[in-house]
């Protein structure tokens, strides 16, 4: 098979902070150099440090190299921040790289979010023209396949109506159908099944395998929903820090994803650049507790455990009427439970500079597997620090119901007390109400 | 990273961190010029809806101008003219400089106003500048009509107005304001994603050169001592033959229409290179 894409050596690298060497000799010479077509001279190349920083510059990427064959369907995959993004913008043409080549062989479409450039007073068919031709189609190409892009997108009656009175369904179903239907080689998809409702999930999931398998185009797919990426890529790509750590077929790959998403405790907490928040308060660690108070690393199904959250005020002010949430999500982002003290009505009216806020939770409910603590703290309603995957979560199978027993094949999902009885009222029997 | 191995095989699009200086890829833009178009019927279609007199925004905001115009500056303050009908000498500089400063804002707000647009998707980026002068050329060709109607009217009944042949150059006058504002307008907008404060400058900088340039006044009226910035202005010329060719006022100087168009292949040629180098990496800086 044909190789469509090939990435060589491919770095990016962001300026953190002012724009601008600062002087402007080095400006000068930076341009000089640009000029001539030659590298940076001012930037540092070759040095790698935890979290790939040089000085000011972040590395996003750094020398990645694959290749992707004619109609494959690949799956990009990685922690937030992990690059992916950037992998697919360079792609896209949306922004240049520092270093390195991409050569592609074919039209390539991005898909980066539906419905780019869709404009509000347009109508539905007004705007699939607009946004087929940002898309790089031809008016006649569009005129060709308009009939299919409405009828896959289900919005027929209301195609005459701009689309600013549409609702956000209707939006993104009409978004998803111009960009499905767009003539290219090489589709770029980043997270477009995060929108939309289950059904139109499965019928863009089931498009796109189509777009792979049947038209023999090719695909390349970011996302955090493994289920996805495992029905529809034949081959995967895992970048971590802007490295790629791993390639080849999608089952391995996923497993190290997995596997190397616990070692993100290891960078401390505090250190953490994921973040989010106005930074008045910083969350310095996350501790798993038993009931009696002892430090454990992973904790059993229907144990009374504790989480324990230290965070320190980075203005040295008492931050007031505190909420802080703990959400626990699945590998393949999931969600699946929230935690907060606002819910049972603990107010933390005000609380010390530096300190540590504990949440119990008696006889936890989930079962064996990994998840990971996404940890939120608000001051008076304002995010001040949000971390994902602030910490790992271990569970391992445990005597939830005292009875030494657990459901069959116990992997995800949850466990829940109950009582049975049983008694001689009379069954319904078929026909009788 | 050999350019070499680009040669051995048919790649059809090659990523590099650098394009070239004048590797301006206008043969991306003409496979997108779909897409010119549709930016122009956007523009149109959206701005005035929900508006109560919708299109007839065109012709009001000119007219309103040279009423204002002939009133403050014709009865009021008392400038000559030239001759000419009042209103019909404001009129003419008004739609010709509404042309430029249109130009020339719109465009200078290419990468600002497009960011959200710019970060998802690739297209050519100079496909939005050249909608912005056309949707400009329409606007104009309609308010030009316009004051076409009002020479006419004042024609039949008696003004003393001249047009003469020189109308056969008003192509090359539009294109020379064309080049003009997409020039001034691409390089304004490559240098705000860096220093946001030009789109201020701009915005307050166009009525200024207003001042500069004989629209409310002719430009035989400017005493001697201040003639050069008059001349030194490259839109000078275009508002003087656009009066001489229409109502038979004011000059047509081919030496100094020729400083202009030469002005504004410079400027067009510096404004698209800056451009170029922008749009690869801007989405970085904004």
């Amino acid at each position: 098979m044909a190789t469509v894409i090939s990435v060589e050596n491919l770095s990016k690298a962001y300026r953190l902070g002012q724009i601008g060497t600062g002087t402007f000799a080095n400006d000068l010479k930076v341009w000089w150099a640009k000029v001539r077509s030659k590298p940076n001279p001012l930037q540092k190349i070759g040095e790698q440090d935890h979290g790939n920083r040089d000085g000011e510059t972040v590395w996003a990427l750094k020398d990645v190299s694959f290749t992707v064959q004619q109609g494959e369907a690949v799956g990009i995959i990685g922690r937030n921040g992990a690059g992916k993004s950037t992998l697919l913008k360079i792609l896209s043409q949306v922004t240049a790289p520092t270093a390195g080549v991409v050569r592609v062989k074919g039209r390539i479409a991005s898909l980066l979010e539906v419905g780019t450039g869709f404009h509000p007073e347009l109508t539905g068919r007004e705007n699939i023209y607009l946004n087929g031709a940002i898309l790089g189609m031809s008016r006649a190409e569009v005129s060709r396949k308009l009939d299919e892009i409405v009828d896959f997108s289900g919005v027929e009656k209301y195609i005459d109506t701009p689309v600013k009175r549409y609702s956000s369904g209707m939006y993104v179903r009409l978004a998803f159908a111009v960009a499905a239907h767009l003539e290219s080689d090489i589709l770029v998809v980043d997270e477009v099944l995060a929108v939309g409702d289950a059904e139109f999930q499965k019928k863009c999931l089931g498009k796109m395998g189509d777009v792979a398998q049947k038209e023999g185009r090719t695909i390349l797919f970011v996302s955090h929903n493994m289920a996805a990426v495992t029905a529809l890529c034949s081959r995967a790509c895992l970048l971590n820090n802007g490295n790629l750590i791993a390639e080849g077929e999608v089952r391995p790959v996923i497993e190290r994803y997995l596997s190397a998403a616990k070692s993100v405790d290891r960078i401390p907490l505090a250190e953490r650049t994921d973040r989010r928040g106005d930074g008045r308060v910083r969350l310095t660690d996350v501790r798993l507790l038993n009931d009696k108070g002892d430090l454990v690393e992973a904790v059993a199904s229907g144990q009374d455990i504790r989480i324990s959250i230290g965070y320190c005020s980075m203005d040295g002010a008492a931050p007031e009427n505190v909420k802080v949430g703990i959400g626990v999500y699945s590998m393949n982002e999931t969600f699946l439970l929230y935690c907060s003290n606002e819910l049972v009505g603990t107010d933390f009216k005000s609380l010390p500079p530096e300190g540590r806020v504990e949440c119990r939770i008696p006889q936890f409910p989930l079962t064996r597997g990994q998840y990971n603590l996404n940890i939120s703290f608000l001051i008076k309603g304002i995010l001040a620090d949000w971390v994902p995957a602030a910490r790992g979560l271990q569970v391992v199978e445990g005597d939830f119901f005292g009875t030494g027993k657990l459901p069959p094949a116990a992997h995800g999902g949850f466990l829940t007390l109950q009582t049975w009885e049983a008694s001689s009222a009379s069954p319904l029997r078929d026909g009788q109400l | 990273m050999k350019s070499e191995l680009s040669s051995q095989e048919n790649w059809s699009l090659v990523i590099v961190p650098q394009r070239g200086l004048f590797d301006l890829r206008l043969r991306a833009l003409w496979k997108y010029r779909d897409l010119v178009m549709l930016f122009v019927r956007r523009d149109f279609v959206a701005v005035y809806k929900q508006t109560i007199l919708g299109p007839l925004w065109y012709l009001i905001q000119p007219l309103l101008t040279s009423v204002i115009f002939t009133f403050v500056f014709g009865n009021i303050v008392g400038l000559s003219t030239d001759g000419l009908p009042k209103f019909l000498f404001y009129m003419s500089g008004t739609v010709v400089w509404a042309y430029f400063a249109g130009c020339l804002t719109k465009t200078s707000e290419t990468f600002i106003s497009n960011a959200h647009l710019f970060g998802k998707v690739y297209f050519p980026r100079l496909a939005v500048p050249i909608s912005i002068l056309i949707s400009n050329l329409i606007t104009f060709g309609i308010q030009f009509a316009f004051f076409l109607f009002f020479m006419a009217y004042f024609a039949l009944t008696g003004s003393d107005i001249q047009p003469n042949w020189w109308i056969l150059l008003t192509p090359v006058l539009v294109f020379i304001m064309a080049g003009l504002g997409l020039g001034f307008g691409i390089i304004v907008s490559s240098l705000t994603t860096k220093y946001r404060d030009l789109r201020f400058l701009v915005q307050f900088g166009v009525q200024l050169l207003m001042y500069a340039t004989p629209v409310i006044y002719p430009a035989s009226f400017v005493p001697q001592r201040f003639q050069w910035i008059l001349q030194a202005n490259p839109m000078t010329p275009i508002v003087e033959a656009f009066r001489y060719a229409y109502l038979g006022a004011g000059s047509v100087d081919m030496p100094k229409l020729l400083y202009s168009f030469g002005f504004m292949l410079v400027i067009v040629m510096i404004g698209i290179t800056i451009f170029n180098r922008v749009e690869s990496t801007f989405m970085d800086t904004v």
